[in-house]
C-alpha cells in the first residue's frame, strides 16, 4: 500500500471542466493510514460547517468549499485572496465509503474512512498440535 | 493614479522587508490562499485599513485561540504560536502537506493605532484583529478661506 492507493487531481486541471472563472485553491492535506483506516486532514480556513460539501461517488472523494471574508476595507498588503477550494482523491476499494465520517474544527476538517472488515489486517493464532 | 504609484512602491516595500526576514521567496508568486508551509509564509496575512480601523487578517487553521499570542508594540504587530501535531498509534503517510510547528510573524502597521483598544476574534481558523486608529494619526480637513 502506497501512494497508488489515493490519485490526486488539482484544482486548476478542473477549473476548464466546470466552466467556471472562479479562483480554485487547492488546500494543503495530511492523509495516513493505520490499521484501522484513512485519515484525511485537510487545512480550510474561513471555511464554516455550512460551507463545506464532502461528496464520495463511486470511491471518488470531492472535497468543496467557499472560504469566506470579513474584511472589506482598502487593502494595504495582500498575501492570499478568497475563493473556492476544491479537492479530489480517488479511495481504494478497501476502504468503506458507507462509514465515512467528518469533523470540522478551528478551520481543519477531519475525514475518517474506516477500512472494510476484509481488509483489516488479522492476525493468525498458531496453535500446535 | 499618483496614488496607485505609491501603494505600489508601500508593497514593494514590505516585500523587501519580507525578504530579508528570512522567509525565503518573498512573495514574487501570485497570492495564494495558504500553501504547504515551508515554501511560504505562514500564517499568510492581509492588512486592510479603512478612515477608523486598521485589520490585519490571518489565516491560522487547526490552531486553538489558546495557543495564539498577540502583542503590538511601536507599531509592530508580532502574532506568535504553534500548530500542534496530533499524535497517534504507528502511521503510513500518503501526504503530509500541511505542517505544524511554532510560527511568528511581524507586521508593520501603516499608522498609529490605539493599543488599548484593539479587538481580535479567532473563528474557523482565520484571526481578525481590529485596532482603532489614533485621533492624531488620522487625517484632518483644513478650510481654506479665500481673501
Amino acid at each position: 500500500m502506497g501512494q497508488k492507493d489515493i490519485s490526486v487531481r488539482g484544482g486548476r486541471e478542473l477549473e476548464g471542466r466546470e466552466q467556471t472563472h472562479d479562483l480554485f485553491i487547492r488546500p494543503a492535506v495530511d492523509i495516513f493510514e493505520t490499521d484501522e483506516g484513512l485519515t484525511l486532514m485537510a487545512d480550510l480556513p474561513g471555511v464554516g460547517k455550512e460551507d463545506l460539501n464532502v461528496d464520495i461517488e463511486q470511491g471518488l472523494l470531492t472535497v468543496q468549499a467557499k472560504a469566506k471574508t470579513n474584511l472589506h476595507a482598502e487593502p494595504r498588503q495582500r498575501e492570499f485572496l478568497p475563493g473556492h477550494f476544491y479537492r479530489q482523491f480517488q479511495l481504494a476499494e478497501i476502504f468503506d465509503a458507507e462509514k465515512i465520517s467528518a469533523e470540522m474544527k478551528n478551520g481543519v476538517l477531519t475525514l475518517h474512512v474506516p477500512k472494510s472488515e476484509a481488509a483489516k489486517p488479522r492476525h493468525i493464532e498458531i496453535t500446535a498440535s | 493614479m499618483e496614488m496607485d504609484i505609491l501603494k505600489e512602491m508601500e508593497s514593494l516595500r514590505r516585500e523587501i522587508d519580507g525578504a530579508f526576514k528570512g522567509f525565503g521567496m518573498g512573495s514574487f508568486l501570485e497570492p495564494s490562499f495558504l500553501p504547504g508551509m515551508g515554501l511560504k509564509r505562514f500564517p499568510q496575512i492581509n492588512v486592510a485599513q479603512d478612515k477608523d480601523n486598521v485589520y490585519v487578517e490571518a489565516l491560522i487553521p487547526g490552531v486553538e485561540a489558546k495557543d495564539l499570542d498577540l502583542t503590538v508594540m511601536r507599531g509592530v504587530l508580532t502574532l506568535t504560536g504553534e500548530r500542534k501535531e496530533e499524535t497517534g498509534p504507528q502511521r503510513t503517510w500518503h501526504r503530509r502537506e500541511r505542517g505544524h510547528g511554532k510560527f511568528m510573524r511581524t507586521v508593520d502597521l501603516p499608522c498609529d493605532v490605539d493599543a488599548d483598544k484593539i479587538v481580535a476574534k479567532f473563528s474557523n481558523g482565520v484571526l481578525l484583529v481590529t485596532m482603532p486608529i489614533q485621533e492624531q494619526a488620522k487625517p484632518k480637513k483644513i478650510s481654506v478661506k479665500a481673501h
